[in-house]
């Protein structure tokens, strides 16, 4: 059934009974042409292009839990692509365009809010830091403005200004087509285009092991039962490495929470995203007038997806640096989803080291923003069993061609 | 009349003293002991607010934190505090106090004509609507929802109040002082522990507070507690969050019972806690039942209204009418018929009942078999339509505008919870208690599911005992009878109109359903498709209400749906207690050397370098402007001599007799063969490859080297020496230590270096052929001890001076006296990057983590015998590309010209970027701008020219393309 303000209406004279379920929730078949482990944003998307772009239908979608349960509905929700690399402006501007274009391509209302993704500068240093930034950036084609100032002032008026700043703000670089999203739309979105393409989307279903024969992946071993498979997509991340293990290779990954909390709901004050790279925080207002913000990683490997006093201390202290208003807030929930980090916070898109098997993962702190795009590119793979042009820069090979796409020192803030 | 609705006698609040306060700008009278919810509705004002989504009208509902309804902006200006729980605000002389989330007015809310549209107004309608034209989105419909949605309003000036920050080790933390509470720190406290006991309330009690009867009990435990000298009982303290390791987190709220806080007090106080062991005895909150009509002003939670009655002797309506599904509740209403409310009668939908029987005895009328279908009202309650269970007959229309509503209990599990301790389902209460803790922790009284006071301060008692570990002394306990707390489990009245399962956030039971009929059927997917139990109340009274109407629609048992991940925080807690005093300037150190007071006495322009302020550069009144000053400077050193404080980078202590093995694998080159009394310069990588810092080292025994780091790198450097001996090599006997702090260092550089210093130095032959360039040797001046090391940055002869902190003011001034005749001159920072640029010397901008050895023609560096860290993967095809950018020098084209760091090289005419500048400045050695620069075939576009296109500003300048080192590239000097 088409969403429309129309389709409401008729609805809400029926009390909103008539609506089907976004998805099946069907049993799973014996087997299918391809399997994507993970029910996240990223799986989801891949299913639906799948179906959608390369017309495959006999499409799986494994999700442990349930949908978008993991970082898909863990993020700050905050989209961009003012990234350093070509190789990543283009990834991620792919990603943004696809955005651009995803209530209307879904019939979902995903609530992209192209609100401007503000990063601030504390220093001269960090203006010309800024400036070869953002240079590089117009050179790629993305479009940015350095602010000084005054027009971050007059953009954020609740900036801390004042004396006794510990880190004045020099000014910044803003994206104006960047923004927050809606995150649990846009896996829900995806659930919901992929589904009625006949994509099959099967949750509390948990992959236990691989069926490798000949260094060909033949299928996979499920709590649901074993299912064949033509080719295996994984999508899984904060347990990239798990999946990995289980189908006996190795990748050059490390795991780590990444926290985030949420204020209680204010009326509107803050129109921006925010990023502050020397307080470590960065921060938007949802729609439902939540504030939402985070900082950095924890400083340890984990797999627990929990908050702990340190770091909210940190981003909190972070938070109020940039805004002494807000200091009488209160803060209503804290959490931490699992991120799976590359050396140089770049992802890692490709061929695994079984044949039929591909990967999506590594996105870091940066998944959500890349979903559309991470979609893609794995369809593009499963279907194909070739690179797509843009994700050929991001295949695992270049850990051993030591060719990094290092935005760690490119872009000095990687959320 | 003012306190109309105040009862003739009773309650804990003082009567003898008026406080005034204000809502929504009428002022009202009230007694210290109320909230300002109980004086509220002493005063009989039942509207307080609206709800978030359809802005419906919302009246008092609980008398604790679990409040979904009555918010309010606290205070104004600066210390406005939107959100604030009237049933948690204590009453002070003077609040002020406004509602929130409406337009104009609280009673004319022209936002509440959006809820005309309710019937599409589901849950999740903005999914599936708002898409067309999609330029809407932005410019109109969001923007209208923004403002719809939220509830209080931020300040928009900095808090003028201060917070604290405390840190507490126990034996036994006892969160919540109830009868369990109580008791359980009683128990633990008399038999010797330390113990820590957390009351988010201002008066200890609990659920005592409302049981006039047991005041005696309370008082002697509170007395007996607070004369033990290891009990530190900590009222107005809510502990908002259970940790791993038993870390719980928790906020004294110490000034927001007066005005303004004290002067040089805090308003609030944030304490980690570390307990050996916790009990938990935070007690229960009342659930509602979800029937048509239930968010009306009036409706309120049976405990709460029996608190307000017996605790704050307020009497919350006028005709009060009971719906209930357990006997515990008929005390409630028992306890107002006593504070002389007129009774309506009782509507209970279960068929007999001790409780029905009981309030029958007391005349009171009992619908039993009976259920609520509806209300009636305004913005204020009138009455309720009482009906046959299911929905036979006819509804009887009773007038009442207190209606009094107990869907049982939930233990408040959110701590032992957000502790992994699993939840375990009570099927005679109908609700989740905690299971077995995998903690060291125990849950006690209405926590754990153990209800009535008695025996909620026996289980207490026993909790105690267990935490105490040890034979436990017997304390005075509470007797009396309790009532039956079992509860039929009805959830919902299914009738015409909405139903509430979450009042803040206005979430239907239809929209639970439609949730399910879409697809939303996982109780995680619920919640964030409708929004259930996502308010500022955490759906603490119908959070398990929703998952019952969600468990019915998948035809599953409550039990087989779960609730939702508790997470911290219990309780919303305020960010500037977060923060503490970590804001403004103490939000990060600010690092200062040993050498700073002399900077400031000579006029030093300062620049933040991380978290050190370093001196930029020293104007005098004869420079015109910044760079004069720093030429200047340059100039001393390259023609006479000048000096730099260079305490700041980082130095590490390394010892032990595997210190020069442990440096050979740190760092590219060779350490093992330095000599005693050398130095040698170090290139450390990161395990990718790509270098990670510099620096030089010096060999001061054969088991002791003194390391050098950059000032931005030092901690991580340290870091990542630390990772390795406690990870990769914990054979090797080595010890570090960070001696940054320790020393201050001094580099005195220019061809009058040596007769400078030879003058002062006292210990050391430093002729050359004695004391050659990279020598390093102890000495003295002026008695004080010194480390000379002949090391250089800029290119000149130079020496560095170390000397402990303390002496580093005097051995500075006796550099600076002996110098002075060849006008020896201090410079900072600027110069400092001006003569390294000129050396050709790499800095933080070169080793930015993305430049290998090669890159920065340091290739050299890399021994070609023996591992070390980086090593095997610097070798992979893509760092030893002969693609990839190197250093270079660049020199603008026209003298006049101005080099920007961050402009880009492209060849003349195309816009293909081929590298980029790293560091620019002005030269003193040649004329002009020179900079430094990452470029692709940079060896062999030495003598081309290209672009430098600074696309920002639209700049193109043209430069030539040069060697890196503009000075001495034999490097004489260093060396004269």
């Amino acid at each position: 059934m088409r969403y429309s303000f129309l389709q409401l209406l008729k609805q809400g004279l029926s009390g909103q009974t008539g609506w089907p379920p976004a998805w099946r929730s069907p049993e799973p078949k014996r087997s299918y042409d391809a399997v994507i482990v993970g029910g996240g944003g990223h799986g989801l998307a891949a299913a639906y292009y799948l179906a959608r772009v390369h017309g495959m239908r006999r499409v799986a979608v494994l999700e442990r839990g349930w949908l978008g349960g993991g970082n898909t509905g863990r993020n700050t929700t905050i989209v961009r692509s003012n990234y350093f690399f070509p190789e990543s402006a283009r990834i991620y501007d792919f990603a943004l365009r696809l955005y651009e274009g995803l209530s209307k391509e879904l019939n979902f209302n995903i609530m992209l809010s192209q609100r401007g993704v503000l990063n601030l500068a504390h220093s001269e240093h960090d203006m010309e830091l800024m400036a070869r930034s953002v240079n590089a950036m117009l050179v790629n084609g993305i479009a940015v403005e350095l602010l000084d100032a005054k027009q971050v002032r007059a953009e954020v008026p609740l900036l801390n200004f004042g004396p006794g700043a510990r880190y004045p703000i020099h000014g910044g670089f803003v994206q104006r087509r960047g923004g927050i999203a809606r995150h649990d739309a846009v896996a829900w979105g995806y659930a919901r285009g992929a589904d009625s393409l006949g994509v099959d989307i099967i949750q509390n279903c948990e992959v236990t092991g691989f069926r490798i024969e000949g260094g060909r992946v033949q299928g996979i071993e499920t709590s649901r039962g074993a299912i064949a498979a033509g080719a295996v997509g994984l999508s899984v991340a904060g347990h990239s490495g798990v999946l990995a293990g289980l189908a006996g290779f190795r990748l050059p990954i490390q795991s780590y929470a990444l926290q985030a909390m949420v204020s209680e709901p204010l009326k509107p004050m803050l129109n921006t995203v925010v990023m502050s790279p020397a307080t470590g925080m960065y921060v938007s207002q949802s729609d439902k007038g939540e504030l939402v913000f985070g900082g950095g990683l924890d400083l340890y490997p984990s797999y627990a997806q929990r908050g702990n006093l340190p770091v909210e201390q940190t981003v909190v202290a972070g938070l109020l640096e940039m805004f002494p208003a807000f200091r009488r807030l209160k803060l209503l929930r804290q959490w931490a989803g699992i991120v799976d980090v590359c050396w140089d916070y770049s992802p890692i898109i490709g061929p695994a080291p079984v044949d039929g098997m591909y990967l999506n993962c590594g996105w870091g702190t940066g998944g959500f923003k890349a979903i559309p795009a991470g979609g893609w590119l794995m369809a593009h793979l499963l279907a194909t069993g070739r690179h797509h042009d843009i994700s050929a820069p991001f295949d695992l090979s270049r850990f051993t061609t030591g060719r990094l796409i290092d935005e760690a020192a490119g872009a000095a803030i990687a959320h | 009349m003012t306190q109309r609705f105040r009862t003739a006698s009773g309650g804990r609040i003082d009567r003898n003293r008026v406080l005034r306060f204000r809502f929504d700008g009428r002022a009202y009278e009230g007694h210290p002991g109320d909230t300002l919810a109980s004086a509220l509705l002493a005063n009989g004002v039942r509207l307080v607010g609206r709800s978030f989504k359809l802005h419906r009208p919302r009246g008092i509902f609980s008398a604790g934190t679990e409040e979904p309804n009555a918010l309010a902006e606290l205070r104004s200006g600066a210390r406005r505090e939107p959100n604030t729980r009237m049933t948690m605000a204590e009453l002070y002389d003077g609040l002020e106090a406004a509602s929130q989330n409406r337009f104009p007015s609280l009673r004319f809310d022209l936002l509440s004509l959006g809820a005309l549209a309710a019937p599409v107004l589901s849950a999740g309608f903005y999914y599936k609507t708002f898409m067309w034209p999609a330029s809407f989105w932005e410019k109109v419909y969001e923007p209208l929802i923004r403002r719809a949605a939220g509830l209080g309003r931020a300040a928009r000036e900095p808090d003028p109040d201060q917070y604290e920050t405390m840190h507490a080790h126990c034996d036994v933390l006892v969160v919540g002082a109830g009868p369990a509470g109580l008791a359980a720190a009683r128990v633990a406290g008399a038999g010797g522990a330390r113990v820590i006991l957390c009351e988010q309330d201002f008066e200890l009690g609990g659920g005592l507070l409302m049981e006039p009867e047991h005041a005696a009990w309370r008082d002697e435990t509170v007395s007996a507690l607070q004369s033990m000298a290891e009990v530190t009982i900590l009222p107005r303290t809510t502990v908002f969050g259970y940790y791993d390791h038993n870390v719980l987190g928790a906020v004294e709220r110490v000034a927001d019972h007066v005005a303004a806080p004290l002067p040089n007090t805090p308003r609030q106080r944030y304490w980690t806690i570390r307990a050996k062991t916790v009990v938990l005895a935070t007690g229960a909150h009342e659930r509602l039942i979800a029937f048509p009509g239930n968010d009306r002003p009036g409706v309120m939670l049976a405990g709460a209204a029996q608190a307000y009655a017996t605790r704050f002797g307020v009497k919350a309506g006028a005709r009060a009418l009971l719906f209930a599904n357990n006997d515990a509740a008929y005390d409630s209403l028992f306890a107002l018929q006593d504070a002389g409310v007129a009774i309506a009668g009782a509507v209970d939908p279960r068929p007999e009942s001790a409780g029905a029987s009981a309030a029958r005895a007391r005349g009171i009328s009992v619908w039993a078999d009976s259920e609520i279908a509806g209300t009636s009202g305004g913005t204020a309650l009138h009455g309720a339509h009482v009906r046959r269970r299911g929905g036979a007959g006819t509804d009887t229309a009773v007038v009442a505008d207190l209606l009094c509503v107990s869907g049982g209990i939930n233990p408040a599990v959110h701590l032992a919870s957000q502790s992994r301790t699993p939840l375990r389902w009570n099927e005679a209460l109908a609700t989740y208690v905690p299971g077995v803790p995998v903690l060291a922790q125990h849950s006690a009284g209405a926590a754990a599911g153990v209800t009535g006071i008695a025996e909620a301060a026996a289980d207490g008692a026993k909790a105690g005992a267990a935490a105490l570990g040890a034979a436990a002394p017997a304390i005075p306990l509470p007797t009396g009878t309790t009532a039956d707390a079992r509860v039929l489990p009805i959830w919902e009245v299914k009738a015409r109109g909405k139903a509430f399962v979450d009042i803040q956030d206005d979430v239907t039971t239809d929209d639970i359903r439609l949730a399910h009929r879409e697809g939303y059927k996982h109780i995680e997917h619920a919640k964030r498709y409708t929004t259930h139990t996502m308010g500022t109340d955490q759906g603490k009274t119908g959070g398990i209400v929703g998952a019952a109407v969600l468990a019915e629609a998948r035809g599953e048992r409550v039990q087989d749906v779960g609730l939702p991940t508790f997470r911290p925080f219990a309780t919303p807690v305020t960010w500037g207690a977060i923060a503490g005093a970590h804001v403004g300037k103490h939000f990060a150190p600010t690092r200062r050397t040993a050498l700073h007071e002399w900077h400031v006495r000579n006029g030093a322009e300062f620049m933040d370098a991380g978290q050190w302020l370093r001196p930029a550069y020293y104007p005098i009144p004869t420079d015109t402007d910044a760079w004069e000053s720093v030429l200047r400077e340059a100039r001393a050193v390259r023609r006479a001599v000048g000096i730099c404080d260079v305490s700041t980078l980082g130095k590490i202590d390394v010892q032990g007799r595997d210190a020069a093995t442990f440096l050979d694998r740190l760092y590219t080159n060779t350490f093992s063969t330095l000599a005693v009394g050398r130095a040698r310069y170090g290139l450390m990588l990161r395990e990718d490859g790509i270098v990670f810092d510099d620096g030089t080292t010096s060999r001061l025994a054969e088991d002791r080297f003194f390391v050098t780091t950059t000032t931005v790198n030092a901690a991580a450097v340290m870091a990542h020496m630390e990772f390795h001996l406690q990870t990769a090599w914990p054979d090797l006997d080595v010890q570090l230590a960070s001696v940054t702090d320790q020393w201050a260092a001094m580099s005195i550089a220019g061809p009058k270096t040596r007769d400078t210093i030879a003058r002062i130095v006292d210990g050391i032959d430093l002729s050359n052929g004695a004391f050659p360039f990279m020598a390093v040797g102890d000495g003295t001046v002026q008695g004080r001890p010194v480390r000379v090391f002949r090391i250089s940055f800029s290119g000149e002869m130079a020496y560095e001076i170390a000397t402990p902190s303390g002496y580093a003011e005097q051995v500075w001034n006796a550099v600076l006296a002996a110098g002075r005749e060849f006008g020896i001159t201090p410079y900072g920072v600027e110069a400092l990057g001006l003569l390294r640029i000129e050396k050709g010397h790499v800095a933080g901008s070169e080793l930015n983590g993305q430049t290998t050895a090669a890159d920065l023609g340091l290739a050299r560096m890399l021994k070609k015998r023996g591992d070390f860290i980086g090593r095997t993967l610097a070798q992979r095809a893509g760092l030893t590309d002969t693609g990839r950018p190197t250093l270079v020098g660049l020199r603008a084209a026209r003298r006049d010209e101005k080099l920007r760091a961050g402009a880009h090289l492209v060849e003349p005419g195309s816009t293909t970027s081929h590298g980029w500048i790293t560091s620019v400045t002005r030269a003193v050695e040649i004329e002009g701008w020179i900079g430094l620069a990452m470029l692709r075939g940079g060896a062999q576009r030495i003598g081309t020219r290209m672009h430098a296109t600074f696309p920002l500003k639209g700049e193109v300048v043209e430069v030539e393309i040069v060697s890196p080192y503009f000075v001495d590239p034999e490097n004489q000097r260093v060396r004269a």
